[in-house]
C-alpha cells in the first residue's frame, strides 16, 4: 500500500499523481479531477481562490487518503489540493486510485472525493465580474469529547 | 499561559487579521480563548461565538482544554474540492 499526498500552489501535475498509483496487484485505476467551473448559482466566475490551513491539510489529506486504503482496499491512494488563485479550467484537486478490482476503484475514489469536501481544512472565494464572495461549506465533524 | 489563534478566509476578512496571540488562564478552554478573542474589538467581535476549532491541528470541540502554546484555529464551515 502506498500514500502519497501533497496541498500546493503550483500547477497539479496529474501525470505524477497518476503514476503515483498502479502495480502489479492492481486491475483498475481511477482518476478524479475537480476544476473550476465558469458559473456557479447563475453568475458568472472569473476566478477562484483557495486558502487552505497547510498544515492541518496536509495532515487530513494524509488521513483521508490512508482510511481510503483500508476501508476500500485501495492498493494505492494520492490526492493533492491547490490552493492561491485558479483560473476557470484549472485543476484544483486530484485523486487516484488503484484497487484489484474497478468496483472498488470507483467506491474509494468517489469516498475520497467527498470527504475530502467534508473535512478539509480548504476555503474557495469566487470571484465575479463584479465582487466575490467566500462560497458556503460543510461544518467539519467536530468530536462530542474532548481528545 | 499564551494561545496563538489562526483565523482563516471568512473569519480572516471579518476580524482583519490571519492570527492573535492572547493570554489566557490556567484551565481556559477552547470556549474561553474564542470569548476573549471576540472581545479584543468590533472587529473580532464579527466572529461566531461557537466556531468549528482545531486544536494543534485536530478539529476538537469548544470544551477542550488548552495548554501553553497551544495553536487554536477557528474554521469556517469548509470547502474545498
Amino acid at each position: 500500500m502506498s500514500i502519497e499526498t501533497w496541498i500546493t500552489t503550483e500547477p497539479i501535475d496529474t501525470g505524477r499523481v497518476l503514476s503515483a498509483t498502479g502495480s502489479p496487484d492492481d486491475g483498475a485505476i481511477l482518476l478524479f479531477l475537480g476544476i473550476v467551473r465558469r458559473e456557479n448559482g447563475g453568475r458568472e466566475v472569473t476566478g477562484m481562490r483557495y486558502d487552505a490551513y497547510g498544515s492541518m491539510a496536509e495532515r487530513v489529506l494524509r488521513e483521508i487518503a490512508g482510511e481510503a486504503a483500508n476501508t476500500y482496499g485501495a492498493t494505492h491512494v494520492a490526492a493533492v489540493h491547490r490552493t492561491g488563485d485558479l483560473e476557470i479550467g484549472d485543476v484544483s484537486v486530484a485523486v487516484a486510485v488503484s484497487t484489484p478490482h474497478r468496483a472498488d476503484a470507483f467506491t474509494a475514489g468517489r469516498w475520497v472525493i467527498d470527504e475530502l469536501k467534508r473535512r478539509l481544512p480548504v476555503w474557495k472565494k469566487e470571484h465575479y465580474v463584479d465582487g466575490s464572495r467566500w462560497l458556503d461549506g460543510s461544518s467539519p465533524p467536530v468530536p462530542e469529547t474532548s481528545p | 499561559m499564551r494561545v496563538r489563534v489562526l483565523l482563516f478566509a471568512l473569519y480572516r476578512d471579518l476580524a482583519g487579521a490571519p492570527e492573535i496571540e492572547i493570554e489566557v488562564p490556567a484551565g481556559a478552554t477552547a470556549r474561553d480563548a474564542v470569548r476573549i478573542v471576540r472581545g479584543r474589538g468590533p472587529a473580532f467581535e464579527r466572529l461566531p461565538d461557537q466556531p468549528a476549532i482545531a486544536v494543534n491541528e485536530v478539529y476538537a470541540n469548544l470544551e477542550t482544554v488548552l495548554s501553553d502554546g497551544d495553536e487554536v484555529a477557528l474554521i469556517p464551515p469548509v470547502a474545498g474540492g
